[in-house]
């Protein structure tokens, strides 16, 4: 079924499709209408979950954590300071393997306030162990929603599904609502891997020292080193699994086949734009734009931020002329985020790119098509000119 | 996905003697029982236990006479606060590393 609405419904149908059995939320901003709809399901007998209402974020990722480590599975949804409220407990639903799905509505971070769009809060937390996909219409959010349930629990590993704050969370769009039956084909019931149980008592997460030490039957058990070893293994085999888990999405549904890159006109482009999010879509008019005047550039937009898919970025990005990567956040006094990774990412190619950084769209600072022309335009035309200092685009000082 | 070596991906502990390590070391003073005064062992009945009860660690057995166990006692000194009679007093550890020299 199709219907018209917004990005927040879109995923709200993703969580309920996904017979999600504990959502918990804080509902005052920077919270949106995403929760809001799932509590509406829950009271309407729609949806056959619990819906907890919390005080905080930090207690809405909390509950989910103690749900998941009871073998539900288990959903929140937050944005930009309600998202660093939660640091602490990401880290830890990560170092717990508690596979988590979380929609993060990407909202920039004050302090000033700011309740619009651009990257900052899930960009800050891209070190806390969760993997972090990026969404790019409504479609996806309600195919990735559905799809990170599956990758969360075959990794032992949370999502984040990230997406536009206002420009996908806000706005309506046509969609396609996948069938209960359908969903029910493509996502195995959760089967937690290791899960609280009354007729075995367990503490879980315990303090670990510095060194492994045997268990209480005498069996080694690992020490943190090993512990955090794990998930980073994990996380760089969860690469795969995304990619596994779209084929047979694709299968399904008829969606899906760029896991890793969406890509634009990039057949014998020499350039290539690179970003996250909604960004990429509109990158596609300035692509067109340039193309007609002859200038051979595509884009690419990442689905897959953590983990960071280097070698889908070495095989596309390696032998280019130019990669211009745009950023709506930054690491203060450093550059982008996603610009360092790329240039990582290509440093052991033989032909490294010239990769230029711009930043934009801070605080939901409109991003005008022109601007991007522009900007894309110089930095194709005189690949040299443009330096590794980040060139902030509509800035108006 | 890739265990390796280890059964389990986190750390978690069953209820057993020494999953938190050899706790005993971490101890500073000594709780020894003086069988003189202490309740059960002086009537010989079940009685009293409350150093059992009050033990956080689970290291004092329910048995007439009482006894520690110093593998995994920390020295939290609770039993002997809390001991009815007076039974129970703190020896610093320095003591038994001296005898046992």
């Amino acid at each position: 079924m199709h219907i018209i609405e917004s990005g927040n419904v879109a995923a709200a149908n993703g969580v309920k499709l996904a017979n999600v059995k504990v959502i918990a939320a804080y509902p005052i901003t920077p919270q949106t209408p995403l929760t809001e709809k799932l509590s509406e399901f829950v009271d309407a007998g729609e949806m056959d979950a619990q819906y907890i209402p919390v005080e905080s974020e930090h207690s809405a990722l909390s509950v989910c954590i103690a749900a998941s480590s009871t073998g539900s599975r288990a959903f929140t949804a937050t944005s930009a300071n309600g998202l660093l409220y939660m640091n602490e407990q990401l880290h830890w639903a990560a170092g717990a393997r508690l596979p988590i799905v979380m929609c993060v509505v990407n909202r920039g971070i004050g302090s000033p306030w700011t309740v619009w769009n651009d990257h900052q809060d899930a960009i800050s937390q891209r070190d806390t162990g969760w993997i972090q996909l990026y969404c790019c219409d409504h479609q996806q959010i309600i195919d990735t929603v559905i799809q990170a349930f599956y990758l969360a629990e075959t990794v032992s590993v949370p999502v984040m599904v990230c997406y536009d704050g206002y420009i996908l969370s806000h706005t309506y769009m046509p969609f396609e609502i996948p069938k209960q039956a359908d969903v029910d084909k493509f996502l195995p019931s959760f089967k937690p891997e290791y899960a609280l149980n009354p007729n075995q008592p367990a503490n879980l997460n315990t303090v670990t020292l510095p060194d492994v030490r045997p268990d209480v039957r005498g069996d080694m058990a690992p020490g943190y080193m090993e512990i955090r070893h794990n998930l980073h293994a994990d996380m760089r085999d969860a690469i795969d699994v995304v990619g596994d888990i779209d084929k047979k999405f694709n299968q399904i549904f008829g969606r899906g086949e760029n896991p890793y890159i969406e890509t634009y006109r990039c057949d014998a482009a020499e350039f290539v734009a690179v970003c996250l999010g909604s960004l990429s879509y509109h990158l596609r008019d300035v692509v067109d734009i340039l193309r007609e005047e002859g200038i051979p550039v595509g884009v690419a937009g990442l689905r897959l931020y953590r983990p960071f898919p280097d070698q889908a970025i070495r095989d596309m990005l390696a032998d280019l002329k130019g990669v211009i990567v745009f950023e709506k956040a930054l690491s203060y006094g450093n550059q982008g985020a996603l610009f360092a990774d790329i240039k990582a990412a290509l440093y052991s190619s033989k032909n490294r790119p010239k990769v230029h950084n711009y930043i934009l769209g801070l605080g939901g600072r409109e991003i005008k098509t022109a601007h991007l022309v522009d900007a894309l335009r110089n930095s194709c035309v005189d690949t040299d000119k443009v330096g590794d200092t980040p060139v902030w685009i509509g800035l108006k000082m | 996905m890739k265990k390796e070596k280890f059964g389990c991906r986190i750390s978690h502990s069953e209820p057993g003697p020494g999953d938190g390590g050899r706790t005993g070391s971490w101890r500073v003073k000594r709780p020894v029982i003086d069988l003189e005064k202490c309740i059960p062992a002086k009537t010989k009945k079940a009685a009293c236990f409350t150093c059992w009860l009050f033990c956080p660690d689970g290291v004092i057995t329910k048995t007439i006479p009482p006894t520690i166990d110093y593998e995994y006692c920390k020295g939290c000194e609770i039993c002997a606060q809390e001991c009815p009679v007076g039974a129970i007093t703190m020896v610093e550890e320095t003591v038994f590393i001296t005898e046992e020299k």
